[in-house]
């Protein structure tokens, strides 16, 4: 049961993340992330992760796409669909991913000996918690941090300065 | 035949490398953003498979990707910004055409 649900997500998410890669409207794009992104959200239940599940459909789904979308609208420029959407040498870039693809695969099949007969088992969300808020307390803050610095970085950085708006070659 | 940790390597490890395509591959700086967030998926992917599959410290896996996963909510804002600073000075967010510091 547990099989047949991971790889129905797992199918999900690759073709998503697949069309993701390939098609030639971002906007397109950015849905097929919205999917694989959802499907990922299925693998962490299969995996026992419900909370992580949740929060990669609130932030991921919620937020980020959204975000994502906004700046699709705001920098869409005639170019987008007379251009090609990959550069020129895009096969060597299709070797490199092919050929780390067949290498991880590899390191992962062959030490699967070394793994043989764990067990899964599910999290309770109170441990979860409870190790966020005592193991990781530190860690927490300075993530908070992290989201302050980056709220004001964006803000400073994306702003109009006075004068500056007729540089640009948007409406 | 029940699920082993070696079918979710393996599928992370499909996921990664097709972010790592479109990171190499992509033209526009928001696709290229978006394969970055794809390899971010299969890194947490694996991270559950591995907090999943593992009993010992079963938490840690779980509480790192919550930190993943708010760093990539910062990297997400401050590179949409600096795309929107790019678009507004350049006209255009292709990477291939940014070649203001090429010596």
């Amino acid at each position: 049961m547990g099989l047949v649900v991971f790889y129905i997500f797992g199918a999900i998410t690759l073709v998503a993340a697949l069309g993701v890669v390939t098609t030639r409207n971002v906007v397109y794009a950015a849905l097929f992330l919205l999917v694989s992104l959802a499907g990922v959200a299925g693998l962490f239940v299969v995996l026992f992760a419900e909370f992580l599940a949740l929060v990669q459909l609130l932030i991921y789904g919620g937020a980020i796409i959204i975000v994502i979308l906004f700046a699709l609208m705001l920098t869409r420029s005639t170019e987008f669909s007379t251009t090609a959407a990959e550069h020129s040498r895009w096969p060597v870039a299709a070797v490199v991913s092919i050929g780390l693809f067949a290498l991880l695969s590899a390191a992962a099949v062959g030490d699967s000996q070394t793994y043989n007969g764990t067990r899964r088992v599910g999290i309770d969300i109170k441990e979860l918690g409870v190790g966020l808020f005592e193991n990781w307390a530190v860690p927490f803050e300075v993530a908070s941090v992290l989201l302050l610095v980056a709220l004001i970085g964006a803000i400073v950085i994306g702003r109009t300065e006075p004068g500056q708006d007729g540089e640009g070659r948007a409406e | 035949m029940t699920l082993e940790l070696v079918d979710v390597q393996i599928l992370a490890a499909a996921l990664f490398c097709l972010g790592l395509y479109g990171v190499l591959a992509r033209r526009s700086a928001v696709m290229i953003l978006m394969s970055v967030e794809l390899m971010l998926n299969a890194v947490n992917v694996n991270l559950v498979a591995f907090s999943a599959f593992r009993d010992i410290s079963a938490v840690t896996g779980q509480v790192i990707v919550i930190f993943v996963i708010t760093v990539a909510a910062a990297e997400v804002g401050l590179a949409l910004a600096v795309i929107m600073r790019l678009f507004r000075a350049r006209g255009s967010v292709n990477v291939d055409e940014l070649d203001l510091m090429k010596g």
